[in-house]
């Protein structure tokens, strides 16, 4: 787009407005990670000058009436596993919906089902799980969880791995095929070596949904398999609000998100684009 | 007894095992096989978890469910619920709000995100990358995060806005304590968090932009407004209908920071219809008015995302 000849002002104009945008979405986050080394009454101060203290996270993580440290293992131990889950599913099936044989009506019922149901607000569906659930005693365990995590991810699974599939070329496995190459052979040795980053891109996106989950586990969790969004929500809910332990939970439960960006910022790109444009 | 076994012939045991491998193997290696091992896993949990859980609402909006001691009773009520739900206090005037909170948070979006994707395509690469790690960071960080920094950020008596109001000597505002202005508050923070979505989304819409178009139309066009009316805007047409759709159904599933920030009040101010669901089945312990509530919540959704879908093939096809 360098061929339009725009009005240089204007332009720096604009440019100068996106860079404040881009410090409207810094600064919250700067003040909460700041917030987070404050005690209590420099916090109700709203100080800008403090003396930085580490006692929110030490009351955090090592106090015994926080569970924080416990909500975080629960948190990737249910994280992890759905993500793996859903990756493996989701990749299987749609290598063979779009490249082996299978009636219309199933393939195209399949995706639509599983498209409407990602755009269905998810406390809908958690609310009739919480009776299944209960009826199964699967209420406040890891699996009633990685369940919960791994059918509420699965649409935006599958959507991401086919449209990562649809990338590969058809000859490749048809010539697998012709080697005698059996169809689970195929799959493993020639396809899922091909679609490895987006198999990564998929399996960031997913963990970042499962991690951030709210609505869940809130709802299908106790004590004992808390996750961090719980755990931070229930310090604003006390009495007297608990800012600072707060806002260090909020920034030790960024971290894997913040990790990924780093490192695996093209991915998270990738992955958002494909999943929404395409 | 032992004996008589040690009589049995032995050999037959193992040729049998041998069959039985065989065919294991030569079923593991069949196109059955595969399908079953490939699309169950899929076909089962979307049957037993989304699927059936609407019968089951269904079936639950029939009935008064209590629990004691952990075991629910059913009792039967017919069509009692349906009633309740339409004299509902908090589930309708929770629609209209999720449909304001909608209509205004994504337009907002769309506009801004548009036009800061405009400024920034033409920016040199090392500020687009910048700008897209920064732009990445609402989108990834879990949304209770969200709703935690501007719970800090929008108190009363400390919220650093209101400090800042101050420094201006604009006397406090109470953000989220005002009926009158907590619901544009609220509508504030989504505009803040999902604008870079629409940024990125669209950037990515503009840089597929073909070039020669651009370069054949250099000579036609007067001026940079021109070139947008008529060539770009056109050509993003497609992303633009599809970021709008997509972020207008997935921005009625909002809960988790309406669920921090307000609790759907003051009063009715800030409800939406996953915090009114969430009230009546958790807090009120009403699975059976709730389920109603969701059922209708499903449909209304439903018709939403196929009418967009609609729209979207009557544009592939003209």
């Amino acid at each position: 787009m360098s061929h339009t000849r725009s009005n240089h002002g204007f332009y720096r104009v604009t440019q100068l407005f996106v860079w404040c945008y881009a410090l409207i979405i810094l600064f919250p986050f700067l003040w909460i990670a700041m917030a987070a080394f404050k005690r209590q009454i420099d916090i109700l101060t709203s100080s800008f000058f403090f003396t930085p203290v580490l006692s929110n996270f030490e009351e955090l993580i090592f106090s015994k009436q926080s569970s924080f440290f416990h909500d975080l293992l629960n948190s990737g131990i249910i994280a992890i596993s759905s993500t793996a889950i859903v990756v493996l599913i989701s990749a299987m099936a749609s290598f063979t919906l779009l490249r082996m044989y299978v009636p219309r009506w199933l393939s195209v019922g399949l995706f639509a089902w599983a498209m409407l149901f990602h755009m269905l607000p998810p406390i809908t569906f958690v609310s009739a799980w919480f009776t299944i659930f209960s009826e199964l005693n699967l209420i406040n365990t890891y699996s009633g969880m990685i369940l919960a995590h791994v059918t509420i991810n699965l649409p935006m699974g599958l959507w991401l791995m086919s449209n990562f599939l649809k990338e590969v070329p058809r000859d490749l496995y048809e010539a697998a095929a012709i080697d005698g190459c059996s169809n689970a052979a195929t799959f493993f040795r020639i396809v899922l070596p091909l679609i490895r980053t987006g198999m990564i891109a998929t399996a960031a996106l997913i963990f970042i949904f499962s991690w951030s989950d709210f609505t869940i586990a809130l709802n299908l969790t106790a004590k004992a398999t808390q996750t961090v969004p719980v755990s931070i929500a229930t310090f604003a809910q006390e009495f007297e609000i608990k800012y600072g332990q707060m806002a260090a939970g909020s920034l030790l439960s960024t971290l894997p998100a913040l990790l990924l960006i780093v490192f695996g910022q093209r991915y998270i790109v990738k992955g958002l684009l494909s999943g929404s444009v395409k | 007894m032992f004996k008589k076994m040690t009589t049995q012939p032995v050999p037959d045991t193992t040729g049998q095992l041998k069959t039985l491998l065989r065919s294991l193997r030569r079923y593991a290696e069949s196109d059955g096989c595969w399908y079953s091992i490939s699309l169950g896993p899929l076909a089962l949990i979307l049957l037993l978890l989304t699927i059936l859980p609407i019968i089951w609402l269904g079936w639950m909006a029939l009935h008064d469910i209590n629990w004691q001691d952990g075991v629910s009773h059913w009792e039967y009520v017919g069509l009692n619920n349906v009633v309740l739900f339409f004299d509902n206090h908090f589930y309708w005037p929770g629609l209209l709000n999720t449909f304001i909170f909608s209509i205004s948070a994504v337009s907002v979006q769309m506009v801004l995100g548009f036009l800061m994707a405009l400024v920034v395509s033409r920016s040199d690469r090392k500020s687009r990358l910048f700008l897209t790690v920064v732009f990445l960071l609402p989108i990834v960080l879990p949304p209770i995060v969200i709703g935690a920094i501007w719970k800090l950020m929008l108190s009363y008596d400390f919220g650093v806005i209101n400090d800042f109001l101050g420094l201006l000597g604009i006397a406090p505002v109470d953000w989220l304590g005002n009926a009158d202005i907590a619901l544009m508050s609220v509508i504030a923070v989504d505009i803040w968090h999902w604008t870079p979505f629409v940024f990125l989304l669209m950037l990515a819409g503009l840089e597929s932009l073909p070039q020669e178009v651009y370069e054949a139309s250099s000579l036609d066009v007067r001026n940079a407004w021109q070139e947008f009316w008529y060539i770009t805007l056109p050509l993003m047409q497609g992303t633009i209908l599809i970021t709008l759709l997509f972020r207008m159904v997935l921005s009625f599933k909002v809960f988790d920071e309406i669920y921090l920030l307000t609790g759907g009040g003051p009063g009715t101010a800030t409800e939406v219809v996953s915090f009114s669901i969430y009230r009546t089945f958790f807090t009120e312990d009403r699975a059976g008015l709730g389920a109603v509530m969701s059922i209708f919540t499903l449909l209304v959704v439903a018709a939403l995302a196929v009418f967009a879908q609609l729209l979207l093939k009557r544009r592939k096809q003209s």
